[in-house]
């Protein structure tokens, strides 16, 4: 395959991974969850490394998703406890640990290989550059294979929790009546959100993350009433976004993940534009 | 440690005019962030400044591609307004489409940001000269701040500070009550027009210190420490003002003594450690004083339902009993041992009852607290059997909480309500107030 196709396809992948979940956080109106997450990872991820002195990419999931859950788990706890507003819990959290993480790179540089710019730029189009081998051959990019491996999780994982993750989105109250154990699946979804900001914030970056995660199942908001069809919807503006971001970006000789981002947001735009009549 | 002294003594005589510079920009900036962030605070909106930040940067490259320079002034007035244009999208999704206000804060920043790193590829490819470093204005760099920078600093939160004295009545109508505001005809779209604006302006003198992600933390966290230690919005703006050039200035500090570490991140760490302080120690809203209060109060109703069993058990006897053992107490009340224990011990060192070996008793205060206990308690089953409606066997539990809070006043009312009853709806008598008997008498 082209570097072309691995690029798309890799961002497709991310693209669906992310909406996917971001459906989730927009119906629970946890966008921002998404933006805290996606910042303090970078904590994660730098004491992952200090703590183990290793680059490899099971530690910095195992750091980065901790962080992940740790930050909902504050942001939770601030909310609950501290009657504080759920989005200033969210704020001073993420801040808090993205600060952290800033400072722990400037204690350590030159140990860390690290810096903030990659946690909040990231570019897509090196991805092909760095492969895997199997055996003799090279089956593609790295990035393009954690993606898939994170997306088959999503899928799993949403597959099996579909009922209880849909009535936890939907009426918490009721779903705690019906027996469902909303704090744990509440924590699954923080567990795959980090998990695939993670993944897919090496290949597009944090902000673009964020926008992967809420502007496709946004759109897809806009468009249809059902779970299940929102779920599809936002999968498919992702791959629509990713393959004409590449595109895009391509014509304008500009960043590709930010062309990816873009062509999400010309979608929603024009899902604003769709007629009553055509949603479903 | 006598090294360290000195350095800060060196500091501190702002003999070194770089520092002076730093130190005044981080407090200026800490303070007008830090109030400007109370009233989006109150109106629940303390995420506008993260969204704010991330959409400064595609106005920031858009001067700098249209002039050229990297006068900070121009690429401040870009950054304004490409936040107003942010600001103004973000409203028309809140109040036109179906999108929620969360999602609508994530669309922007995400999509603003985008667009700025979409541009600023692009414009790297371009042969521009003096654009190296153009993206540090967007990740703070307070060491590298000169004479001119804290003078726009300086002018910024001037304006921030007196608009603020300015607008103070009208914004905090605005945040606390804006259907009012409205009705007494106040300029409504104007005075939130004039508190976004301020709130754009200090988010954009912010980013060159603290950066794009951490700008948010010098708008949000004052605030919300300073709501843990008062009520007052004046008060709040005040502490919230001080905490915020505080951190400045200890964050300029650790900065000036380990030159490595950068202001921006240091300064997010001491106002956050402020914000945890207030969060556990504020009195009458911090954790702490929370806990205690709860668990006074549990101790309280814990006495109180002692009290009240006693009552009901000596009731049921004709004749005077001599007193009641625990074992009694405990097969009408389920509590444990130990917690019973606890509570005996309590009640008889305040003397509302005694202990003679065994047998346990009230002591008169002890009778007049329970006799009046178990009349709140049957009033209000009373009540809410005749006035409501409801059955006798499912009131006991509402009363059950009722007794322990309810006061005089509603006492006596309850009272007017009831004249006529002298029993409770399981057939036993209300007893009378000690007052009332005195009366008779």
């Amino acid at each position: 395959m082209s570097d072309a196709t691995w690029i798309i396809a890799t961002g497709a992948l991310a693209g669906i991974s992310c909406a996917l979940v971001g459906t989730f956080l927009v119906l629970r109106r946890l966008s921002m969850l998404g933006d805290a997450i996606s910042h303090s990872v970078l904590a994660g991820l730098v004491s992952g490394f200090l703590l183990t002195g290793s680059r490899s990419l099971p530690i910095m999931f195992i750091g980065a998703i901790a962080v992940g859950i740790l930050t909902a788990f504050i942001t939770n706890l601030l909310h609950e406890r501290g009657k504080l507003q759920q989005d200033a819990s969210i704020g001073i959290t993420f801040t808090w640990l993205f600060a952290l993480g800033v400072i722990l790179i400037s204690a350590f540089a030159g140990q860390v290989d690290l810096d903030q710019d990659c946690v909040l730029f990231g570019e897509i189009a090196f991805t092909p550059l760095d492969t895997v081998m199997f055996g003799n051959t090279d089956i593609g990019p790295r990035a393009f294979w954690t993606l898939l491996l994170v997306l088959s999780v999503n899928l799993l994982t949403i597959g099996a929790g579909y009922r209880q993750l849909k009535v936890c989105s939907f009426d918490p109250t009721l779903a705690r009546s019906l027996g469902v154990k909303v704090t744990f699946w509440h924590y699954v979804l923080m567990t795959l959100v980090s998990l695939t900001t993670v993944a897919a914030f090496e290949a597009v970056g944090s902000i673009l993350v964020v926008a992967l995660l809420v502007v496709p199942a946004n759109a897809a908001f806009l468009l249809t009433h059902r779970l299940g069809n929102m779920l599809a919807i936002a999968s498919l503006i992702a791959v629509i976004a990713s393959f004409s971001g590449y595109h895009l970006a391509v014509h304008f000789d500009a960043s590709i993940s930010a062309g990816m981002a873009l062509s999400a947001g010309l979608l929603l735009a024009l899902s604003l534009f769709v007629p009553r009549g055509l949603r479903s | 440690m006598t090294g360290m002294i000195q350095e800060l003594a060196n500091f501190w005589s702002l003999s070194d005019r770089n520092v002076l510079w730093v130190l005044l920009g981080a407090a200026l900036l800490g303070l007008s962030n830090g109030i400007i962030g109370c009233f989006a605070f109150l109106q629940r909106k303390s995420l506008i400044g993260d969204a704010l930040a991330h959409a400064a940067l595609p106005g920031v490259v858009f001067m700098f591609y249209f002039t050229h320079s990297r006068d900070p002034w121009l690429l401040l007035a870009g950054a304004g307004l490409s936040c107003i244009v942010a600001h103004v999208c973000s409203e028309y999704l809140i109040r036109r489409t179906k999108i929620k206000e969360d999602s609508a804060l994530a669309i922007i920043l995400s999509l603003s940001f985008a667009l700025g790193v979409f541009m600023l590829s692009m414009i790297q490819k371009l042969p521009i000269p003096n654009q190296a470093g153009l993206d540090k204005i967007l990740f703070g760099q307070a060491a590298a701040m000169n004479s001119a920078d804290v003078k726009l600093l300086a002018i910024s939160s001037c304006i921030l500070v007196l608009l603020t004295l300015l607008c103070f009545r009208s914004w905090r109508l605005l945040v606390f009550d804006p259907v009012y505001a409205t009705s007494i005809g106040l300029p409504v779209r104007w005075l939130q027009g004039a508190l976004s604006a301020a709130l754009v302006l200090a988010v954009v003198i912010g980013l060159q210190l603290a950066g794009v992600v951490l700008v948010a933390a010098l708008i949000l966290t004052p605030a919300a420490a300073a709501r843990y230690w008062t009520n007052k919005l004046g008060t709040m703006l005040i502490l919230a003002g001080m905490f915020g050039a505080l951190s400045g200035v200890f964050a300029t500090q650790v900065s000036y003594l380990a030159p490595r570490m950068p202001t921006g991140p240091w300064m997010v760490m001491a106002v956050t450690a402020i914000f945890a302080v207030s969060l556990l120690f504020a009195p009458s809203r911090g954790l702490l004083i929370r806990a205690l209060r709860r668990h006074r109060q549990q101790l309280r109703i814990n006495e109180e339902n002692v009290l009240r069993t006693m009552y009901k058990l000596l009731e049921q006897h004709r004749s005077p009993l001599p007193g009641l053992d625990s074992a009694q107490i405990l097969s009408f009340r389920s509590m444990l041992p130990q917690q019973l224990e606890l509570v005996l011990k309590r009640l008889k060192r305040r003397s509302e009852i005694v202990q003679d070996g065994a047998l346990i008793n009230f002591t008169s205060s002890g009778y007049q607290h329970a006799r009046a206990l178990t009349r709140r308690h049957r009033l209000w089953e009373a009540y809410l059997a005749e006035r409501l409606g409801l059955a006798a066997d499912h009131v006991h539990r509402d009363a059950e909480e009722i007794e322990h809070i309810l006061g005089p006043d509603l006492e006596a009312a309850l009272l007017d309500e009831l004249e006529q009853s002298t029993s409770d709806p399981h057939g036993r008598s209300i007893p009378r107030s000690i007052s009332k008997e005195h009366e008779h008498e």
